[in-house]
Parts: C-alpha cells; sequence; structure tokens
C-alpha cells in the first residue's frame, strides 16, 4: 500500500501485468507454452528424424516399432517413424489447430454476443435461444458428426470445432455489453452521433477485451483437448500429417498399449502439459485481469 | 413454484424446436435425401413409394422438415442403413448402458468433489489446497481417452485388477451379488475417467463458493455463539455454499453426455456412445444423427430439472 501513489500513475494493462508476474503457475505456463511453440517452429532443426519417413534398420529392414534406444530415443512407431519426431512435429499441428478454431469461434462469439447485448429485443431473443439450442448438443460428437460429414482433415477440424464452439464467449460478451451499454461514456458518444458500429468497435469492445481474452485462452486448451479426441478416434486430423491425439490411436491394439507405452505414453504426456500450462495461464490471466474476481 | 415450472416448461418448447431444425440442417450435408432413411426397408416396392409421396420427398425443403419433424415425433427415428432396423430401437437398446455409466460419473463427481472443495475452502492456502487445485487443474486438462488408456495400462494390464473393457464378462454368473460384483469391476474405470472433469469443476465451484459464504456474517455469528467448528462448516456454512453447486448439475448433464462417446469407446462400453462412434466409423448417418437428436433432447430434460431443482433450493430463482 505504501506505493499506492506510483501505482495509481499505471495504466490497467501494466497492473494486470504485475498481477500476473506473481502467479507461479501462470508464468511456468508461460515458460512451458513458449518453449512449445519454439519447438513447433523450429521443429525442422529439432527433429532427428524426417516424421514421414520409415526408418530402416542395418540390415536394411523396416524398423517398426523399435524399443527406445540412443538412434531413436521414444522408438519408432508400427510403421517404423521415429516416434520422437513425430512429436515434435505433431505440436505444429495441435498449437494451429487450437489457435485457428479459437479465432473462428471468438469472432463469431464476439460478433453475435455483440448483437444480441446491444441491440436487445428480438435480434437478443433470436440469438440466445440459437444459443440455447446449441449448448443442447453434445459439442464433441456434433463436432464429430460434422467433421465426418464434411470429409476429416486437418483443415475440417479447425473450422467445425470454431463454428461450433462459440457459445460461451457469445454469452459472456452480451452479458459484459449488457453492463457497459448503461455507462456514461456509451450516451456520450451516441449524443455525438456516433453510428451503432463505431460505439460498439471503438467504445464497447475494448471495454471488454479482459474477459475475452481470458476466454481466448481457456478455450484455446480445450480446443486442444477437442482435436486431440477427434484425432485420436480417426476423425480428425489423417495420417501420416502427425497429431499428438492420432499418435495415441495406435494403442487402440491392447498389444502395443501393453507392450510399447512410450509410443502412446508420450503424446499424451505432450497434451497434458501442453493443455495444462494453458490453462494455467488462462487462470492467472483472469486473476490478473479482473481482481474482483480472483480466487480468493 | 408451479408458475415458474410451468414457464420453464414453454421456454423449452421452441428449444425443442430448434434442435429439430438444426438436425435437420445438418442431415442435408449427408450423400442422399435424409427423408429416404425414414422408411422401413423391409416392407414392399410398392408400399416405399407409397411412404415416399407421403414424406413428400419431391416436395420443398420446408415441407420435408415438417413430415420429418411428425416422423420424430410418432417415434420414428429412421432405420440403419445396413441392417435396416429400426434406430429408435438401436438407441433403446443402448440407453441403459449409457444411463448407469453417467449416472455413476455424476453420483462420483458430487460425492468426492464436494467435500474435497469443502476441505480446500476450510484449509486456504494449505498444501492440501494447493495439491487439490492442481489436482483440479489436471482433471480438467487430460484427455479422457488417455486418463482411460493410463488406467487400462495400469489396473488391467500390469497389476490384471480389473477387467480391460466391456460391461460384464462372457460367461459370468450375473445372478445376484456376484453380477453386481462383474458390473462393478467393470464400471469402476469408466465412470472415474468420465468423472474425473467434473469432479475437478465441482472441486473448484465448491471451493470458491464455500470461501464467499464463510465471509458472511451469520457464520461469524455462529461462530461466536460457540458451536462447533464441524457444525458451523458443514450445517451453517456448506447448505448456503451447495446452492450455486446446483447450477452444476445442468451444466454436468451435456459435459457427461458427450464425454461418454470417447470413454465408451476406449472402455468398449455397450452404451449410446459406442454406439455412436462406430456408426461414424460405418457412416451410418440415420443412427448419427439419431443419436445427436436424442441426447440433445435429454440434455434438454436434464438442463429442465437442474433449473426447477435450482429454484426449488433457492427462492429468489422462483420469483424474479
Amino acid at each position: 500500500m505504501k506505493k499506492g501513489h506510483k501505482q495509481k500513475s499505471q495504466s490497467f494493462y501494466a497492473l494486470a501485468f504485475r498481477r500476473f508476474k506473481k502467479n507461479k503457475l501462470a508464468l511456468w505456463g508461460v515458460f512451458v507454452l513458449l518453449s512449445l511453440i519454439a519447438s513447433a517452429i523450429f521443429a525442422p532443426l529439432i527433429a532427428p528424424y524426417d516424421p514421414y519417413m520409415s526408418v530402416r534398420n542395418d540390415k536394411g529392414m523396416l524398423d517398426i516399432l523399435s524399443p527406445p534406444s540412443s538412434a531413436h530415443f521414444l522408438g519408432t512407431d508400427s510403421v517404423g517413424r521415429d516416434v520422437a519426431s513425430r512429436l515434435i512435429y505433431a505440436g505444429r499441428v495441435s498449437l494451429s489447430v487450437g489457435v485457428v478454431a479459437v479465432s473462428i469461434s471468438i469472432v463469431i462469439g464476439t460478433v453475435l454476443g455483440s448483437l444480441a447485448g446491444f441491440f436487445g429485443r428480438w435480434v437478443d431473443s433470436v440469438i440466445m435461444r440459437g444459443v440455447d439450442v446449441v449448448i443442447c448438443f453434445p459439442v464433441l460428437f456434433l463436432i464429430i458428426t460434422i467433421s465426418t460429414l464434411l470429409k476429416p482433415s486437418i483443415y475440417t477440424t479447425m473450422i467445425v470445432i470454431g463454428l461450433v464452439s462459440w457459445t460461451n464467449t457469445a454469452r459472456l460478451v452480451r452479458g459484459e455489453i449488457l453492463k457497459v451499454r448503461e455507462f456514461e461514456f456509451v450516451e456520450s458518444s451516441r449524443a455525438l452521433g456516433a453510428r451503432n458500429g463505431r460505439i460498439i468497435f471503438r467504445h464497447i469492445l475494448p471495454n471488454i477485451m479482459a474477459p475475452i481474452v481470458v476466454q481466448a485462452t481457456l478455450q484455446t486448451a480445450q480446443a486442444i483437448l477437442i482435436e486431440a479426441s477427434l484425432s485420436f478416434l480417426g476423425v480428425g486430423v489423417q495420417q501420416p500429417i502427425p497429431s499428438w491425439g492420432n499418435m495415441l490411436n495406435e494403442a487402440m491394439s491392447l498389444t502395443i498399449l501393453a507392450f510399447k507405452p512410450m509410443i502412446w505414453f508420450s503424446p499424451g504426456i505432450a497434451i497434458v502439459i501442453t493443455v495444462l500450462s494453458i490453462n494455467f495461464i488462462g487462470d492467472g490471466l483472469r486473476d490478473a485481469l479482473d481482481p474482483k474476481l480472483g480466487n480468493n | 413454484m408451479r408458475q415458474y415450472i410451468i414457464r420453464r416448461l414453454l421456454q423449452a418448447v421452441p428449444i425443442l424446436f430448434g434442435i429439430t431444425l438444426l438436425t435437420f440442417l445438418i442431415m442435408q450435408l449427408a450423400p442422399g435425401n435424409p427423408l429416404q432413411t425414414m422408411i422401413d426397408p423391409t416392407i414392399s416396392m410398392e408400399e416405399i413409394n407409397m411412404a415416399e409421396k407421403k414424406l413428400g420427398m419431391d416436395q420443398p425443403k420446408i415441407i420435408q422438415y415438417f413430415n420429418w419433424l411428425r416422423e420424430i415425433l410418432t417415434g420414428n427415428l429412421g432405420y440403419s442403413v445396413k441392417t435396416g432396423q429400426p434406430v429408435a430401437k438401436l438407441i433403446g437398446e443402448r440407453l441403459p448402458a449409457t444411463l448407469l455409466l453417467t449416472m455413476s460419473a455424476f453420483f462420483i463427481s458430487f460425492i468426492i468433489g464436494v467435500p474435497l472443495g469443502v476441505y480446500s475452502a476450510t484449509h486456504k492456502y494449505s498444501a492440501g489446497d494447493y495439491s487439490m487445485t492442481f489436482l483440479a487443474f489436471l482433471g480438467i486438462s487430460i484427455p479422457n481417452f488417455f486418463f482411460g488408456l493410463g488406467l487400462i495400462y495400469v489396473f488391467a494390464l500390469k497389476l490384471g485388477w480389473l477387467p480391460t473393457s466391456g460391461m460384464a464378462t462372457i460367461g459370468a454368473d450375473l445372478s445376484g451379488f456376484n453380477g453386481v460384483l462383474v458390473y462393478a469391476r467393470h464400471l469402476v474405470m469408466p465412470a472415474i475417467v468420465l468423472a474425473l472433469p467434473n469432479l475437478a469443476t465441482v472441486m473448484r465451484f465448491t471451493r470458491s463458493s464455500m470461501i464467499e459464504v464463510l465471509l458472511h456474517d451469520f457464520i461469524r455469528t455462529a461462530k461466536a455463539k460457540g458451536l462447533t467448528h464441524r457444525r458451523v462448516i458443514y450445517k451453517h456454512a456448506l447448505r448456503n455454499a451447495l446452492i450455486p453447486v446446483v447450477t452444476i448439475f445442468g451444466l454436468s448433464i451435456p459435459f457427461l453426455f458427450g464425454g461418454a462417446y470417447i470413454t465408451e469407446q476406449v472402455f468398449n462400453w455397450p452404451g449410446m456412445g459406442s454406439l455412436g462412434i462406430q456408426a461414424i466409423t460405418a457412416r451410418e448417418y440415420p443412427i448419427v444423427m439419431g443419436l445427436n437428436l436424442f441426447t440433445s433432447i435429454l440434455v434438454l430434460m436434464g438442463n429442465l430439472i437442474a433449473d426447477i431443482s435450482y429454484a426449488f433450493v433457492d427462492p429468489r430463482i422462483r420469483y424474479s
């Protein structure tokens, strides 16, 4: 409290940053996530083998399901590809699916939520009843259904996850807009003759960015889990493109599950670490951006 | 209360309508005319032609939708493309197994989640609280299929304590207590896997709700009266803290039914979920869409029940 006068001069985001820095788990999350992003970007430099090539051993035979060794420190998979290299390349897929899917859902959710909150009346009713309908569907199975109908691929996965998971954002944005809409600065900009679009995009949205950012972060974690589930079931990212989910698909065979744990254990752990770090960041952001909410 | 229930029921009608409309729209993505699959394939050619006329397959889409809706309302969810069996019958056969699994997961998540949340709240910032927080984060971050495979690996394959998959051992004696034991041994792992993320959510929610309640004046009064710590926590605080936890009932339902698709597939549990995944693989769209429709109606009903029970525990909701 001694530094009270100093803090007052700081902006909202500077203050939030200070609070965020105190959260150890969130900082750990940032560190892990940055490392994962770096390994995804520099995958060709880090990966010891081509993730699409089956390797042959000294005798010229395909090196199938070999145990961890100095040459392949996580072993090879059932068609003889280096598991460690695929693991590194799969990070590219999972992270980009997460980011693209969430960008789509945040845009849809923000636009629909803004329309509902700002215009109210029948616009609000129609959009919010639409939300009520979509949330009744079991999200995962709905996504599986649509991606199968549209022919599964990495792009279908991204788009369908984005198209289906906008409901939380829409509700959140609507609620925030209802609060902000009543503020005097909105009224004054309307008095100055600003158009609705300008009021929404220039005056209201910047004021509700904080909860949207938190929502986007937590949603990314969710999207990565959904992509993994889809790929695990064989209706998401298709072979030979490596994804952590489709690498785990091999464990559907009991022999691999029982005797080749590294093949399925390593991508599983990769998913857990990625999603965990993003969830920590999201939680840290929520505490930092909304001091009223907090965990205490 | 009755007024509230009636109002909630009326609100559900347009949503139900929306669910059928969205299902019908998604069906348009499937190859062929979805109405074709509404006709019993075992009847004669003439009858099929008559049924096609009756369903208005040459009519505009909007009329097709209403004809389709009429069939749905009379309980016809269509017929399997490959076996010709009615979809409603296939789903009905699988429903009990899914209900057993989801209900078990539901109870596990509340029976374990609430006490852990109370512990965390009453031991705020202790080592125990921090471990719970970490475990809760882990619970929502671990993909359920990976957790399931991990459990199978440890408890079925390495230790041999539990069966790897299925609902009952073939040829086992399923009568009386022995039968219950066989089912229970098969149920343990899938129920825990399905419950975990929900359990984590319940725990976090109970924790924050409890912490908030503990700050109220009536808690201080209760303590000042000289009541025991136990009594203050469990009688005075918990009862109030549980009110918002009831909202999780509603959120749990779509979550558990959605999670069942993967969990059942991993454990080969003979419910609607594994039926759905098999139908997806076999491109059996009538079954897939029937399941989508059926599960969303189940979820709608679940939400209604959750809302009504919320109004039941919190009178403020009823009168707003």
